[in-house]
């Protein structure tokens, strides 16, 4: 799907990269520990977080996640925006709690993509 | 090529700054995506690292046509028992780092499982280098 899909599926809002929202993505990744989200191995990846630092965006950029979207109401400041918008990195944010942004997702097509995880 | 950073301790929430740094070289330089991926998330474990235990320290960079080789050097405390630390979920990061979502005791196994070479050397009270080779 693309981020323009997974925005109007979470009624979020675009904080930064707003010209990139018709990319795909293939898979997500839901974390507030960045230490798990450096060992996730998927390309085209969208990172739902409710952590809120400079380091996200960071961590984004290492791992060429091209799209954060910040859960649960939180915005980020405008140093995370502007390192988003220097490193092309879409940021977006949506009301619904983690659990439910990622079951909205999901149940739409989204899938998680980790090679070890049992089938459901 | 070779490249030099000055890593700044204390200052968590710029941390990162050596690492996307050398990415953009890498890009310059045609590497392909993948392997600039794993350089960037090794280099960017050990950086933080560097910043959370060892109040910052310098890296060097040789890139040439076979491997990247980073080398971090820090005069922190140094890791008591390096096979320990090597174990998935053993940290000692604070609770500060902790809040920042980072300190879950994966920075060296993650090294180590992007890289194709990696050497931890450390001897308490006077610090620790990282060597870090990924192959082109």
């Amino acid at each position: 799907m693309t981020l323009n899909d997974v925005k109007e599926i979470l009624g979020a809002r675009a904080l930064a990269g707003e010209e990139y929202l018709s990319r795909e993505v293939a898979s997500a990744c839901g974390a507030d520990l960045m230490s798990d989200v450096l060992a996730f191995s998927k390309e085209k990846v969208l990172l739902l977080t409710g952590l809120v630092n400079p380091q996200v965006v960071r961590t984004s950029e290492m791992m060429d996640i091209r799209a954060i979207m910040f859960v649960r109401g939180k915005i980020p400041g405008q140093e995370i925006i502007d390192l988003a918008r220097e490193k092309s990195i879409v940021i977006m944010a949506t009301e619904h709690p983690m659990y439910i942004a990622c079951g909205l997702l999901y149940a739409n097509g989204l899938r998680g993509g980790e090679e070890n995880a049992p089938s459901l | 090529m070779r490249l030099h950073y000055d890593v700044s301790g204390g200052e968590f929430l710029r941390a990162g700054e050596a690492s996307s740094s050398l990415k953009k070289v890498l890009k310059q330089l045609g590497v392909s995506s993948d392997v600039i991926r794993k350089i960037a998330i090794a280099m960017y474990e050990a950086e933080i690292n560097m910043v959370i235990h060892a109040n910052g320290g310098v890296v060097d960079v040789d890139i040439d046509s076979e491997a990247v080789r980073i080398k971090l050097e820090d005069t922190g405390p140094g890791i008591p028992d390096i096979a320990l630390a090597m174990t998935e979920g053993y940290s000692t990061a604070s609770d500060e780092v902790r809040d920042l979502g980072f300190g879950a005791g994966m920075g060296l196994p993650n090294m180590k499982k992007n890289a194709d070479f990696l050497n931890v050397m450390s001897e308490v009270g006077k610090g620790t280098t990282v060597e870090i080779k990924v192959n082109l």
